[in-house]
């Protein structure tokens, strides 16, 4: 009999376009593969819709708050769905990118220098203050990011003490901690990790070339404005020792099945990490497609894989 | 390997369309849909008012009795009889037309489209109200003109302030063809031009040999007054007149008209045959078959009886729970209310946070080519019931709050446009925070 899986897409965030890109594009891969699948949105219905269905397994290509704090697999837990993807504490961990900095930086992983810190902190201390303390220590340019969050939303870079407010309140939209970090020029690369038999798997890097220099929503998710080169152009060693510390991001935070490590490499080599996501984007500009076919796998096999290893669970 | 940008035809593209790109904006419209979020967004008329049982069974006469034509092409002016009674329509705000200086449109988008193609070439100069809506700025940008804003107030375009925009455009040698206006129940502005202005703007308008393309889809949406007389009503040459049937019967037949002098009128008619051949046969009929046979002029008052309603509940909610800053104006017809926000507050940097708080509107950006806005937001009152317009409110005040508390800590955002350069419409760029066509 067929595999029979549900593909959580959509949901009630800043991200829901980009997840039904994704639902669309792993719906697509799973049918290839001969899977049976259906789309299903992370509304009302759903609970009802999973009873209804009984699925082997179910694939999170929700983004954003739905698909990555854990929550909606703790659901899937308790209703005993088999899912595709990170344990709830895991993601719990991942999605607060404070907290898996710290887990990560305890590890020994390097990170660009900051903080992350909360509205009320600006407004009891007085923002103009504890921002000139902030540029004094970090210096120029910054990135200003919510803490929680993808799909480069909120994020902008600040190269000018004047810019900072405006950048701290469009991130402050987005939720209501922001992680302001030193900015580190060099080559933007993303590594996906596969589960497999074997273990994890880092697949080639990706790298990405914004095409005004500027990796925000538009670079990422309309084609022909960036260019991506998979495998990543930098030396043996370097893209040796970026799968390596993907690797262990993937551990450390205690990921599973399929992640994607976003990762800044400075002129000398060094390796910074950024962030890491528990629901990589699966779109036609994603990263983790994109790397999937640089390491000679097909994405409808490997997506159908990681449904039967899920399933397996139940 | 020399990388890939996920598009092959990324260097055969024409220069106006490097600009058609997605944006974070637009893609926070995508919540706006899910039933939890009260949409303040969209201006979609509210079709369920519509006596659909009525409708229906005259659509299936229309196939059963005229299917053989109204399946086929038809021509590109448009319907003969539609056009007579499109303009029984337009005597309504004092139009005296001929129905051969009628041509039908795919909507008076398409209108619009036009347009711009019979008059306008790469950096020609459009005037048009600051704000002006949406779709008419998209139109103008696909053909790389350039749209230089007016200001209006509550009494609509200011004669003195676009006689001075004129020279001052004219004296840096700029060829301005085009007067864009929507003089009644404005989008996104909600204001509708003064009588006292009326003669006055065509005026001006005529000795700086500039056309008024005078868009009207709101005319017969007043709540008070009986329609006021359209600019095309007090000249017959130097006013293109746009109607459409989209506010006073349904937007998904996508029937419009222009009514413009007989050259004009020629030219169009051979640019819409390059465009759509002709406008859809069988919207043509149905728009035909329900202006013979069911009371629209009683659909109309029904209409307007329905969008007072949510335009008080929307007025009285903002006046109880808005916290003191923003300030708005009080529409008597149409579908609009334009709010604008404290100096500081960056309406397009709140969306996401009212999102979170589910709850849509349009930033002001949305309806400026040059980048201004920021300040400013519309509400649509036209779709929600008023207990969910109340409920939308409540929700927007919060987040007005939180961007208070923002602009308390961090000080006036400097609505410099954050990210990506070039976002914002430049000649030739459509503009990629604009909303699609369900909230346009």
């Amino acid at each position: 009999m067929n595999t029979r899986a549900v593909v959580l897409a959509g949901g009630l965030t800043y991200e829901r376009e980009v997840s039904l890109h994704s639902g669309r594009r792993v719906l697509d891969a799973l049918r290839h593969a001969g899977v049976e699948a259906v789309v299903l949105d992370a509304d009302s219905q759903l609970l009802g819709r999973l009873a209804e269905l009984d699925p082997d397994a179910a694939f999170i290509a929700l983004h954003g708050s739905a698909g990555e704090d854990g929550a909606l697999r703790d659901v899937l837990d308790l209703v005993g769905v088999p899912y595709v993807g990170s344990t709830a504490p895991a993601c719990r961990l991942a999605w607060d990118k404070p907290c898996a900095k710290s887990a990560l930086t305890a590890d020994g992983v390097l990170t660009p220098e900051g903080v992350a810190l909360p509205h009320a902190t600006f407004r009891e201390l007085g923002a103009a203050a504890v921002l000139e303390r902030l540029v004094a220590r970090l210096g120029l340019p910054l990135m200003v990011k919510p803490a929680k969050g993808g799909s480069a939303m909120g994020a902008h870079a600040v190269t000018t003490v004047e810019e900072l407010p405006t950048a701290m309140v469009g991130c402050f939209g987005y939720g209501d901690t922001a992680m302001i970090e030193r900015f580190i020029a060099g080559t933007e690369v993303a590594v996906s990790v596969i589960d497999g038999v074997d273990g994890p798997q880092a697949l080639p890097a990706v790298e990405i070339v914004a095409a005004d220099g500027v990796n925000d929503y538009q670079a990422r998710y309309v084609a022909g404005m960036s260019t991506w080169h998979a495998p990543a152009r930098l030396p043996g060693d370097t893209a040796a020792a970026l799968a390596k510390a993907a690797l262990r991001v993937h551990e450390v935070l205690g990921l599973r099945d399929l992640s994607r490590v976003d990762a800044i490499v400075d002129a000398d080599g060094q390796i910074y990490v950024l962030e890491a996501n528990v629901a990589p984007g699966m779109t036609e500009t994603s990263l983790l497609p994109l790397a999937v076919e640089a390491a000679g796998l097909d994405l409808a096999a490997v997506c159908r894989d990681l449904v039967v290893r899920a399933a397996a669970r139940r | 390997m020399t990388g890939t940008t996920h598009d092959d035809h990324s260097r055969s593209y024409a220069a106006r369309a490097h600009g058609m790109t997605a944006s974070e904006v637009r893609a926070l419209f995508s919540v706006a849909n899910r039933p939890e979020v009260v949409s303040l967004a969209g201006g979609m008329p509210f079709v369920a008012a519509l006596p659909l049982d009525a409708v229906g069974s005259m659509l299936g006469d229309l196939v059963t009795d005229r299917g053989v034509s109204a399946l086929q092409y038809s021509t590109a002016q448009g319907d003969p009889v539609l056009r007579e009674l499109i303009c029984t329509v337009m005597a309504l705000e004092g139009i005296d037309a001929a129905p051969q200086d009628v041509v039908v449109t795919v909507g008076s988008q398409q209108g619009l489209d036009l347009i711009s193609r019979v008059f306008l070439d790469p950096g020609d100069v459009v005037v048009a109200e600051g704000p002006s809506y949406v779709g008419a700025l998209a139109a103008f940008a696909a053909i790389e003109a350039e749209v230089v804003h007016v200001p209006m107030d509550a009494d609509g375009l200011d004669p003195a302030a676009l006689a001075a925009v004129l020279e001052r455009l004219l004296a840096a040698g700029r060829r301005v063809k085009l007067l864009y206006t929507v003089p009644a129940f404005h989008n996104p502005a909600g204001v509708s031009l003064a009588d006292s202005r009326r003669a006055a703007v065509l005026e001006v308008a005529a000795r700086h040999d500039v056309i008024v393309i005078e868009d009207n889809p709101y005319g017969l949406l007043g709540f008070d007054e009986p329609p006021q007389p359209a600019l095309r009503s007090m000249t017959p040459t130097g006013v293109i007149y746009l109607g459409t049937f989209s506010k006073t019967f349904a937007p998904g037949f996508r029937v419009g008209w222009v009514l413009a002098p007989p050259a004009v009128r020629d030219k169009l008619i051979l640019a819409s045959e390059a465009a759509v051949l002709c406008p859809p046969t069988f919207s043509q009929f149905a728009v035909v078959s329900y202006l013979q046979t069911q009371p629209w002029q009683e659909q109309l008052k029904v209409f307007r009886e329905l969008y007072r309603e949510r335009r008080d509940a929307m007025l009285e909610a903002l006046h109880d729970l808005m916290p003191s800053g923003p300030t708005w104006n009080h529409p008597a017809g149409g579908f609009y209310v334009w709010v604008r926000l404290p100096d500081g507050v960056d309406s397009k940097a709140m969306m996401p946070r009212a999102i979170a708080e589910r709850v849509a509107y349009i930033p002001g950006t949305a309806f400026y080519a040059d980048g201004g806005g920021a300040d400013a937001l519309r509400l649509s009152f036209c779709y929600p019931p008023p207990d969910r317009i109340r409920e939308g409110v409540r929700r927007l005040a919060t987040v007005v709050e939180a961007e208070l508390d923002l602009l308390h800590t961090f000080g006036p955002a400097s609505h410099t446009p954050t990210g990506r350069p070039g976002a914002e419409h430049t000649r030739g760029r459509v503009r990629a925070d604009s909303p699609g066509p369900e909230l346009a």
